[in-house]
């Protein structure tokens, strides 16, 4: 019994070592964890699969609203790399003094109104989501989403009444997918990879366009290897996932 | 003992936290800020209609239960406690295919009179009733359980019907059973966030209760999150002492 007690203890004691001494062992694709805007999922999923095929790392993806990351970020979550969905948000991060360096935008994208399948309601511009009767969801303005959505809106000189605020863009996207509302505002790459709705475009003049910067963290424990996935991002094959996702390139 | 005050501890430190942390110079402004009056007037509606319809719907149901025996009875108690198991935000999930325009229900409202009920105060008192009215029948079925059946027997021996033994002799018994059921049933609607967001969205006024709210708050504005936080803790606190104390005969 004490035996198996001072065993135990002993691999508890080697293996608490292991962590931090023992430096003759690097793995060989550097795990690392992205704080990625919501918006990104699809894009970065293929990205990631990517990136651990070509043992450039083994990412793992922490997706919530940009908002709730940079919120956890500034909370001390640790990660390795933060991709942001504004650059209000990343500049709150910095400011923080939690980046390891500048940020550089990776993508762009752009709003498109989001209605149900075939378009039932036949919406055509902003100015009919003003329109009675119909169910209008939008993201909060905390969200970036949200902030965009509600310049695009003032460009076009439409006020709406949404039927609610929702805290995610998967959140306007998933009820205008359901069927509960009518239309929503959301991104170009949310109606591309959903597949669920249908994309009405907004003119340029009263769109948008949503810079993404990306950043490698300073609480990061490989600076290589997130910079590696950064510059993977850039990449002619990384913009190409991006673009095929629905975003802008660079 | 040790583990007690670990237990203990573990509860307090983040409301420690809270206290600590709180921006004391801009509480009363947060309290007095119309956004916080609406949120609180709006949660504390929701969570007393949602107790109310645990309470119309949940003392029958638990009623049944506690009268049935067998594989059934497992069966429906397993199916009432299912909310309190299920993560919140699954259940406005559910809430959604049932009760939404295209639900099972709901399209059936939706085509003969029109209604909608996702997005409305009506869905977040559905949504906080849908996970906290089985608190309300597990302790209500408890009660009945412990029930002593001689009272209902001796009352029907003395020729009383079965709803003048019901409302006249196992309802008073049931009393304590009924109270701490609703009081756990209106504190978890109080704090309920997942189901409400999916299922009725926010909206200030018709469905931002104060924990949606709160979550709106925490990514802009974390001090008012921290004052709503602590106006909804303090409101919490007052009603289950002063509950405590006027109807569960705190010893």
């Amino acid at each position: 019994m004490t035996k198996a007690v001072v065993a135990m203890l002993a691999v508890v004691v080697v293996a608490g070592c292991g962590g931090s001494t023992w430096t003759g062992y690097e793995p060989l694709y550097p795990p690392l964890t992205i704080f990625a805007a919501s918006s990104l999922q699809p894009a970065f999923d293929k990205i990631g699969q990517k990136a651990i095929s070509q043992h450039i790392a083994t990412p793992s993806f922490n997706y919530a609203g940009t908002q709730t990351l940079t919120a956890q970020l500034l909370q001390g979550g640790p990660g390795d790399v933060f991709a942001s969905a504004d650059a209000a948000h990343m500049t709150s991060v910095d400011s923080a003094d939690l980046l390891a360096g500048p940020s550089r935008i990776f993508a762009h994208n752009k709003l498109e109104i989001a209605v149900g399948n075939g378009n039932p309601k036949g919406i055509q511009t902003l100015a009919d989501l003003s329109r009675a009767g119909l169910v209008v969801v939008l993201a909060d303005p905390s969200v970036p989403a949200g902030k965009y959505g509600q310049q695009a809106l003032s460009k076009a000189h439409v006020t709406v009444k949404p039927a609610s605020l929702e805290l995610q863009v998967t959140g306007v996207l998933n009820k205008v997918a359901l069927g509960e509302a009518d239309a929503g505002i959301v991104y170009v790459s949310d109606i591309v990879t959903s597949g669920k709705v249908d994309g009405v475009a907004i003119p340029d003049d009263q769109n948008i366009v949503a810079d993404y910067p990306i950043a490698v963290l300073k609480s990061t424990q490989n600076q290589a290897a997130a910079n590696a996935f950064i510059n993977f991002v850039l990449s002619g094959e990384g913009q190409g996932i991006l673009k095929a996702s629905g975003f802008l390139g660079v | 003992m040790v583990l007690a005050g670990l237990g203990l501890l573990f509860f307090l430190l983040p409301l420690a936290g809270l206290i600590f942390r709180a921006p004391w110079d801009q509480a009363l402004a947060g309290i007095t800020a119309p956004e916080t009056a609406t949120a609180l007037e709006l949660s504390l509606f929701c969570s007393l209609a949602a107790t109310a319809v645990a309470l119309v719907l949940g003392i029958p149901l638990a009623l049944v239960l506690s009268r049935t025996t067998g594989n059934l009875r497992n069966l429906l108690r397993a199916l009432t406690t299912l909310p309190m198991v299920l993560p919140p935000v699954v259940g406005g999930v559910a809430l959604l295919l049932a009760f939404g325009r295209h639900g099972l229900v709901g399209s059936l409202l939706y085509q003969a009179f029109g209604i909608q009920i996702p997005f409305t105060t009506a869905a977040a008192i559905m949504a906080e009733t849908f996970v906290a009215m089985p608190f309300l029948v597990i302790a209500v079925e408890g009660g009945l359980r412990a029930l002593d059946p001689r009272y209902e027997e001796a009352a029907r021996a003395l020729g009383a019907r079965g709803w003048m033994v019901f409302a006249r002799v196992t309802l008073p018994l049931l009393r304590p059973a009924i109270f701490s059921g609703a009081v756990l049933c209106w504190a978890r609607a109080l704090g309920e966030f997942g189901a409400t967001i999916t299922f009725a969205g926010n909206f200030p006024g018709r469905t931002q209760t104060v924990p949606v709210a709160v979550y709106v708050a925490l990514e802009t504005r974390p001090d008012s999150a921290i004052v709503l936080s602590l106006i909804l803790l303090a409101v919490s606190l007052a009603i289950l002492v002063g509950m405590r104390d006027r109807w569960l005969g705190a010893p």
